[in-house]
């Protein structure tokens, strides 16, 4: 039950300024690495294939500021913006996304794979809905721990046609894990419209079927995001168990390098430009009075030059040693 | 420290169990996860009595769903907990293929070293029960081409004691393979507190004139094919290959140097199994020391039949064992 009509406060209402201008700077953090990011992989500075999650920002954005520094954050190859907005070094990010030495995972996992145990991502899954059985064990593991630990799982539409979703739903719901599902409906799973693979738009429907609550929440908007992140993750923390909240987003570009995306109808993709994340985040701002257009492109340029010069200092990094390939493997 | 050590008399099936329940009072992070295992007590009792001292918070009954709880156990590895999971037959490894050969086996390589993953995967293999195709198949090299997990393989109640000690209190993710015909098996088991490395082949019995590697039940095969051999005067080396990764070349080559002829039984097909590795290994170290061509002995190429007659036809024995011998020394 929310707040009634009038009654202080939702969540997000009690946010300052200095919280807000946060968010923002997070979201504008994960817009202009999404963007160096594809102009590296156009110049062939970044090899393989990137997954951009331009125009999600304010999900990332939105849940990270719910959870405590000690949570646990599982995410998905379109997992950049998750990494950002959890403080994951740049440098060490642009430095995974560029085979260096220096990457998260010393160039051995590439744009798919970036996570950053310290800061609670951990685990960052390629295959699509392998991801949610790990967050539900994650989670599992802090009930027995009695750590008051929450587990979040990020994935997409597309994770919620494969067994492994059902599987992780039925099992968090059995055991009552402190997990929350969060399904970024970009409403395209890889290139195919969702009407074309799932009988319904509304994932969190499926919430019900698993005795869970199933919540519906606009992700280009990032109040609403946060809002109804502190009310699941504090459901999980106090042991009411999980929540399946899927945040309504559209995907910017295409679903990986190689995809332009034509198979989308043009007057949806200017529907969702209009109902761009930053866009709406910073008239908010403006008209609370919290940021001006002069205070906006101030934040923009430190943004811009905080990615510019991870990116450069990235470049100048060391390839891994050839001796790197076998190490790791095991304990 | 004095370490408690006794020689005892046991089945293989009390070995698991007890070498489960020792564990689990030795350190608290070890919990079970599987179909069963509660209450039932497992459907090869293995896990008898474990709920009732160890309560349902450790003794985990998952519902029927294999790459659910696989990868929930994934995320409890990481996260502190030392989850050791049954699967209720080796055949339904190819539910959680994926949970195991994507993300088990390789979590490690892409945390760049940081987070080991001690997860132990119990299966129950093999046939000569009539349980038909999918009930009867071993596995034991379904995953033997995925770097970073250990397998292995108990063929007696000594070595399903302490390997399975051992694997539990390994940092890495060890695939345990148990044989369902073997459990009733007497042996005496050395229960000591101290547990030997995963990793190397056992020289059963000595011998010179032949090399017989096998695994599981054939094991038992080999060495009943060695007493009907000895009668006619040939002497048998069988060596329990127990490891199958990483996989101790090293004892089988330094045993074929000796004997000069190799034969390799496993319960599968040819056709992929571990067998023809190891006679490429063999060859490849000591050709000049061979005296004939080196043999393998494996299922026919087809499912494993129902029928007790077609069955017990199906799977090799002592009589196949001693046959193959007599052959190879006769070229």
């Amino acid at each position: 039950m929310g707040p009634m009509e009038g009654e202080c406060c939702k969540p997000s209402e009690m946010l300052d300024q200095e919280a807000l201008l946060g968010l923002y700077r997070t979201m504008l953090l994960i817009r202009e690495f999404e963007d160096e990011v594809y102009r590296l992989f156009l110049q062939g500075v970044i090899a393989g294939t990137i997954h951009l999650a331009r125009g999600q920002e304010a999900i990332s954005a939105g849940i990270m500021a719910a959870l405590r520094p000690d949570d646990y954050v599982t995410i998905t190859y379109r997992g950049h913006g998750h990494c950002i907005a959890r403080g994951v070094s740049l440098d060490k990010m642009f430095g995974e996304l560029m085979g260096r030495g220096t990457g998260v995972c010393k160039g051995k996992g590439g744009s798919m794979h970036i996570k950053d145990f310290r800061k609670g991502v951990i685990g960052c899954f390629a295959i699509v809905g392998a991801g949610l059985p790990f967050g539900v064990g994650a989670g599992l593991s802090a009930k027995l721990r009695g750590s008051g630990q929450v587990s979040v799982v990020f994935f997409g539409d597309g994770a919620a046609n494969i067994g492994e979703f059902h599987e992780a739903l039925n099992i968090a719901a059995v055991y009552r894990v402190p997990v929350v599902f969060v399904c970024e409906n970009n409403l395209y799973g890889e290139y195919t419209r969702i009407n074309r693979t799932t009988p319904f738009e509304d994932i969190a429907r499926r919430a019900d079927a698993y005795a869970m609550p199933g919540v519906i929440v606009d992700g280009n908007n990032v109040l609403d995001v946060y809002d109804a992140a502190v009310e699941a993750v504090g459901r999980a923390r106090s042991g009411g168990g999980p929540t399946l909240l899927e945040c309504k987003t559209y995907r910017h570009y295409g679903h990986s390098r190689a995809d332009p995306a034509k198979y989308r109808p043009e007057e949806e993709v200017r529907a969702w430009m209009e109902r761009d994340p930053l866009k709406r985040l910073l008239s908010y701002l403006i008209g609370k009075g919290f940021l001006d257009e002069r205070g906006a492109e101030r934040i923009l340029e430190e943004v811009r030059t905080a990615v510019k010069e991870a990116s450069a200092r990235a470049l100048q990094a060391p390839w891994p040693d050839i001796s790197e390939i076998e190490k790791d493997v095991y304990a | 420290m004095a370490v408690l050590t006794s020689i005892e008399e046991m089945t293989y099936r009390e070995a698991i169990r007890i070498a489960l329940a020792e564990e689990m009072r030795r350190d608290p992070r070890v919990v079970l996860l599987g179909e069963d295992i509660g209450a039932a007590g497992g459907v090869f009792k293995t896990t008898e009595g474990l709920i009732e001292e160890f309560g349902e918070q450790r003794v985990m009954d998952m519902p029927i769903a294999e790459s659910g709880f696989v990868g929930a156990a994934l995320g409890m590895a990481v996260t502190g907990m030392r989850p050791v999971v049954e699967i209720m037959f080796s055949d339904f490894l190819g539910v959680c293929f994926d949970q195991i050969a994507n993300s088990i086996a390789k979590y490690r390589y892409l945390s760049a070293g940081e987070v080991s993953v001690p997860l132990v995967i119990r299966t129950i293999g093999g046939g000569g029960v009539s349980f038909g195709p999918q009930h009867s198949q071993t596995g034991e090299s379904w995953l033997l081409p995925f770097p970073g997990l250990k397998i292995v393989a108990a063929s007696n109640p000594a070595d399903a004691y302490a390997m399975l000690k051992a694997a539990i209190r390994d940092e890495n993710p060890v695939l345990f393979i148990e044989h369902k015909a073997l459990y009733g098996m007497k042996g005496p088991v050395h229960r000591s507190e101290e547990v030997p490395s995963l990793g190397t082949a056992s020289v059963i019995r000595e011998g010179h004139d032949v090399t017989i590697v096998a695994s599981l039940l054939m094991v038992r095969a080999a060495l009943e094919a060695a007493e009907i051999l000895a009668a006619d005067g040939i002497s048998m080396e069988v060596i329990d290959i127990r490891s199958l990764r990483p996989m101790d070349v090293e004892t089988i080559v330094t045993s074929v140097k000796k004997t000069g002829r190799l034969i390799t039984v496993e319960e599968q097909p040819i056709l992929g199994g571990w067998g023809s590795h190891v006679i490429s290994e063999v060859v490849g170290a000591c050709f000049d020391d061979l005296d004939a061509p080196p043999q393998r002995i494996g299922l026919p190429d087809a499912p494993v039949p129902f029928s007790p007659v077609l069955e017990r036809a199906a799977i090799p024995n002592s009589e196949t064992i001693a046959n193959s011998v007599r052959a190879l020394l006769a070229r």
